[in-house]
């Protein structure tokens, strides 16, 4: 090929290039921004359907992360360090009994910042007078206990106080939330007593319900020198509670069994409470698949509407496709317009959905009470599923409408 | 020789269920010539202009536009053709009510590639050129037809088009308002345009300096001045 031949080449496809039909797409994006202008109503009824969808799916989502973070909080509140003991098996299968140095060796744990215990009652039962039947206790446990069962547990005091050591020895009881409900007894005084294991106690505090571990609140607590002395409670803990330091869990955990009871290691069960409110909060934060689901019916219905309004629109504006196509528009032209109306319009829907559903999440954790949090993937994936949903909506219409011969405007008066 | 803007050799053009529009039509129009195509209804005049606007393809024959072989040519090339090459006129003006004169007329250059600055000032020259350049920022609701189809015809002619073609542009408009619309394409087809309009409308063929007369799909006439 000559030099003269490739220059010529050249000038040629140049002025091919210049020569095509080309719309700079910033005004292909107008163009059907005021395709979307011109019929307001109908833009806002069809982009309603993809709202009311992602707006349902948000909500969804944004309520479940909402409770999620909450119990996480409540979580960290507490503490997450705590860790239990109590008795397990023996080797030979027997039930195994802790020691009664138990809770004295694991305080002298480094990692171990407090360890309270509680014992058995069992002879003994709460009833509110003498003249109740003896084995109607509703299921009213009685705890001996220490003073700093408390901290140990994160618990607090709904009135009264706890069990002290000024106290302990006395014929004092504290009730667990539960079982001050089951005994109908909901203020503290002087003169409130309750007939426990027939011996008359006084009431001098109620607990609120304990998170951590729920069996405390339908428990009776009373200390453990009158448990001793009246009950003849061995002073065995059948649960010790430990918090360990920040970020200690596990090697507490491993060194607990051999601390707790040198003797029979496998005699220990250990447990961490706070692994059962973490299932709970990854229960909570999985999204309930039927809303889900009702929330991508209501969007199957919005993107048929979509699709339904641009074959009528499309039909609707022969004329203007003549035209346009008299003016120089490529067929590609014509699909890409009509998609990009479609996908703007479910867009727009989208981001309306994304603000209903914080809307609706935000008016949810107003009322339970809870910290409101939406994913930040959603904050993309609403407006991105909007503008999906519109681009497959409108490809049949598009379709039609590049279809669509180009004689209309001549033959249109 | 005279360079041909269009060119027909034998084209036939056949519809769905077999109607023929164009009989075997052959005809060559030079650059820079007007010329007026009448016949009765039926007769194959709207046909044979979306053919040589390359809105429709021949059935068979040879067609040649502005010097292109556009038989074989692309939809997108076509395209091209049309975006900056030819320039339609119509019988309805199918101006966008939502739009001022302005943007009409500069929607005239959207496919051209042109950016709007200037496309605008095309359009704001096309406008003065048509005598409505105390319009530019009216819509069309507020334009009498004669106007309208100023406008109309401004969008056409704003992008230079070598070659302007009209169906029927006076058929919406009094007989006042048409002879001034016909002077008005007269007056710019002598910048060097090629325009080829159909009329029904003796007295507005009888400006043309050549007028090609249709029946039944094929050429019963071709008169010069």
């Amino acid at each position: 090929m000559t030099a003269a031949a490739a220059r010529s080449r050249i000038s040629l496809r140049r002025r091919r290039a210049a020569d095509a039909s080309r719309i700079p797409p910033r005004e292909l994006l107008s163009v059907a921004l005021q395709g979307i202008r011109t019929r307001k109503l109908r833009a806002f009824l069809s982009a309603l359907g993809i709202a009311i969808g992602i707006g349902a799916m948000v909500a969804v989502v944004g309520v479940s992360a909402s409770s999620q973070a909450n119990l996480l909080a409540l979580i960290d509140r507490l503490g997450p360090n705590l860790l239990t003991v109590s008795p397990g098996q023996t080797f030979s299968g027997d039930a195994a009994v802790l020691p009664t140095t138990a809770v004295g060796s694991i305080l002298h744990m480094r990692s171990v910042q407090q360890a309270s215990a509680v014992y058995q009652v069992s002879a003994a039962n709460v009833l509110r007078t003498p003249y109740v039947p003896a084995n109607e206790t509703g299921g009213i446990g009685v705890d001996a206990t220490d003073p700093e069962l408390l901290a140990a547990v994160s618990a607090k005091l709904a009135t009264g106080r706890f069990i002290d050591p000024a106290n302990q020895r006395y014929p004092v009881v504290v009730l667990g939330a539960q079982a001050a409900a089951t005994l109908q007894i909901f203020r503290v005084n002087a003169r409130l007593q309750v007939f426990l294991g027939g011996t008359w106690f006084t009431v001098i505090g109620i607990l609120e319900p304990v998170t951590l571990d729920s069996t405390l609140d339908s428990t009776a607590f009373i200390g453990l020198p009158v448990a001793a002395r009246l009950f003849q409670t061995r002073p065995n803990p059948s649960e010790i509670y430990v918090q360990a330091g920040e970020g200690q869990v596990t090697q507490t955990a491993k060194l607990l069994p051999a601390t707790a009871d040198p003797q029979q290691p496998d005699g220990t069960q250990i447990g961490v409470p706070v692994d059962a409110l973490k299932a709970r909060a990854a229960a909570a934060g999985q999204f309930t698949t039927l809303l889900l689901g009702l929330g991508a019916v209501a969007l199957l219905v919005g993107a048929i509407g979509i699709a339904n309004i641009m074959v009528i629109s499309v039909l609707e504006r022969r004329v203007e496709i003549g035209l346009r196509r008299a003016l120089g528009a490529t067929r590609h032209h014509i699909t890409l317009q009509f998609l990009t109306e479609s996908a703007l319009l479910a867009a727009l829907g989208g981001i309306a959905g994304l603000v209903l559903g914080a809307l609706a999440t935000l008016a949810n954790a107003l009322g339970q009470n809870e910290p409101m949090v939406i994913p930040t993937y959603v904050l993309v994936a609403a407006p991105a599923a909007g503008l999906a949903i519109g681009v497959l909506s409108g490809l049949y219409p598009a379709a039609k409408a590049a279809r669509l011969s180009p004689t209309e405007a001549l033959r249109t008066v | 020789m005279s360079v041909s803007a269009l060119r027909l050799r034998e084209v036939t053009k056949r519809y769905p269920g077999g109607v023929e529009a164009l009989r075997g039509v052959s005809v060559e129009i030079a650059a820079g010539e007007r010329v007026a195509v009448v016949g009765p209804s039926g007769s194959g005049k709207t046909t044979m202009l979306t053919v040589l606007g390359t809105l429709e393809r021949a059935t068979a024959g040879h067609v040649e536009v502005a010097g292109q072989d556009v038989v074989a040519a692309s939809d997108g090339g076509l395209a091209g053709l049309r975006a900056h090459k030819l320039g339609f006129v119509f019988q309805g003006f199918h101006l966008q009510d939502a739009l001022t004169a302005l943007d009409n007329v500069a929607n005239g250059m959207l496919y051209t590639g042109a950016p709007a600055r200037v496309r605008r000032e095309a359009a704001r020259t096309a406008l003065e050129r048509v005598g409505l350049a105390h319009r530019l920022a009216h819509r069309p609701a507020r334009l009498s037809g004669g106007e309208r189809q100023r406008v109309a015809i401004a969008r056409a002619i704003a992008k230079r088009p070598v070659i302007v073609l009209a169906d029927e542009p006076t058929g919406n408009l009094d007989s006042k308002s048409g002879h001034e619309v016909i002077a008005l394409l007269h007056e710019l087809a002598a910048d060097g345009a090629t325009l080829v309009l159909i009329t029904h409308d003796q007295s507005i063929a009888e400006t043309f300096p050549r007028r090609i007369v249709m029946s039944d799909g094929e050429i019963a006439g071709d008169e010069r001045r």
